[in-house]
């Protein structure tokens, strides 16, 4: 059984440490809101100026000057910050923020990551991602572990343009947690119910199984349900 | 003898104009501290304020780089984009993150055919419809620039720097042809100064002088704007006393400023938007 989307959410918001300062990219990492208790002092960041980003702004108590990255209206919580995007950009390339989560069209077994265009006639867009995949030193990626097609997107090397080469630094899937290494792509975690050897197959790129491989500890509400692509 | 002006209704005749100006000493001194001496001494000689956008978008020409601020719907200067829509200019080349909303403001600009060139970072949201429809035609060029890239370009050209290494887009495909260098054992790709003829900004706050405050995420790509072009332009919520501002909430000091319009919003015409997010 593989993890919902909520359930890859759920599975990072444990990794990341108190103290933290996150950006989060669009899709998958920013459910990781849903997940980090009111009581973590973890500081989440939005590109546009914003540190300390609380939850998603109740209808009708929305206000118009306050939204994140992705364009929705969002609280700030006791402690947040707001600044311009020279400020904002200083803490991302400047390696101040210690942790990103984002998604990813590809991963590379070297770290390697394409997430912003895939080749085509179609109007490119990058953001903020390639400042991100530069600057931040915890580059995480949370993805589904292989296309709607069921093709691997972690692979021995990127077919998609690149985003930054060698910046990941750890994947979770709705299949598995995989650390990039200097040896290669390494599995920490499998998702309850998945074997290393179903992973391996799913993965484009060599795998080793970690000594201290071990099954995901998620919710059980998080299995089972078919995933939202 | 008293230093302190007569009142109006002691004078024989006073325009309605002088009768204001009156009331905002009294609420300078009132708000601020200051002596009624120290801001008569002066006198009103500077004044930034603009009655209209139309009045402000007056002198885009053909050609011209106009800078947009803004991210999402916070700090943009819809009501500028639409007096520069009505005003006719062509031949445009916009600095802005995005590109625009559906077909109003700068999607609607880009719409009329009226903007040659995109510089932007993201401009390939689904309501990106205008953009994304004359760029697959060919008919409007794109300079595709990550975001902290675009935004210290603009810083750049606001503080006389000729441009600066960074390690965004390194052994990516937009480093291509850029010169690269190592320093201290790590590449990094050099960026240009971006500048532009006119910035069209929006603030919270202003004052006749031309210094800007801003609420929560408005401020965004518009204090650095405010440095980089020849002729900037802010759309301000409210325009307030010289005095009513304090030194440490200006964001951006009027010397950056050239003219300040006036708006209106409503706040009871926001209407949150959530058929759009971002892809």
């Amino acid at each position: 059984m593989t993890l919902t989307r909520d359930g890859i959410a759920y599975r990072v918001a444990r990794d990341l440490p108190e103290g933290a300062y996150v950006n989060l990219g669009i899709g998958i990492p920013f459910l990781i809101t849903s997940y980090l208790a009111p009581d973590r002092e973890i500081f989440i960041h939005s590109e546009n100026g914003i540190l300390g980003v609380g939850p998603v702004a109740a209808r009708g108590e929305e206000d118009p000057d306050l939204v994140n990255a992705s364009k929705e209206y969002i609280t700030l919580l006791p402690g947040s910050s707001v600044f311009d995007h020279a400020l904002s950009f200083t803490m991302i390339r400047g390696g101040h923020i210690t942790h990103a989560v984002i998604g990813a069209i590809e991963v590379a077994a070297n770290g390697d990551l394409a997430n912003w265009r895939v080749p085509g006639k179609q109007v490119p867009g990058v953001g903020g991602a390639m400042d991100i995949a530069a600057g931040i030193e915890n580059l995480y990626v949370a993805m589904t572990h292989v296309t709607n097609k069921g093709q691997p997107k972690i692979l021995t090397a990127c077919t998609c343009p690149l985003t930054a080469p060698g910046c990941v630094k750890r994947i979770y899937t709705d299949m598995a947690l995989i650390d990039v290494t200097q040896e290669g792509l390494v599995l920490r975690e499998v998702a309850p119910g998945v074997a290393p050897s179903a992973v391996a197959k799913a993965t484009g790129a060599p795998l080793r199984v970690a000594n201290d491989c071990r099954e995901m500890d998620v919710p059980p509400a998080f299995n089972g349900v078919e995933l939202r692509r | 003898m008293s230093r302190r002006p007569a009142r109006p209704e002691a004078l024989g005749s006073i325009d309605l104009s002088q009768f204001l100006v009156f009331l905002v000493v009294d609420n300078v001194e009132k708000s601020t501290g200051l002596t009624r001496q120290s801001v008569d001494k002066g006198g009103v000689v500077i004044n930034k304020t603009l009655a209209s956008c139309s009045d402000a978008v007056a002198s885009v020409f053909d050609g011209a780089t106009v800078m947009i601020g803004g991210f999402g719907e916070p700090g943009v200067p819809g009501r500028l984009i639409e007096a520069l829509r009505q005003q006719g200019a062509t031949n445009l080349v916009v600095i802005h993150n995005g590109a625009g909303f559906h077909d109003f403001g700068l999607a609607g600009l880009i719409k009329d055919g009226r903007v040659r060139k995109l510089v932007a970072s993201f401009p390939n949201y689904p309501s990106a419809s205008a953009f994304r429809e004359r760029y697959l035609k060919g008919e409007t060029e794109l300079e595709l620039v990550p975001q902290g890239t675009l935004i210290e370009r603009i810083r750049a050209a606001g503080a006389g720097l000729g441009g600066f290494y960074t390690r965004t887009a390194v052994g990516t495909e937009l480093a291509a042809g850029k010169e690269t260098r190592i320093i201290q054992g790590r590449p990094y790709v050099f960026e240009t100064p971006l500048h532009a003829d006119f910035a069209l900004l929006k603030a919270d706050r202003a004052d006749r002088l031309g210094n800007l405050t801003y609420r929560y995420a408005m401020r965004n790509f518009n204090p650095i704007m405010a440095t980089a072009a020849s002729r900037v332009i802010a759309e301000v919520e409210r325009l307030v006393p010289v005095g009513a501002l304090t030194a440490d909430e200006i964001h951006t000091p009027g010397i950056f400023v050239d003219h300040i319009v006036e708006i209106d919003r409503d706040p009871r015409l926001f209407e949150p938007r959530y058929e759009e997010t971002a892809t």
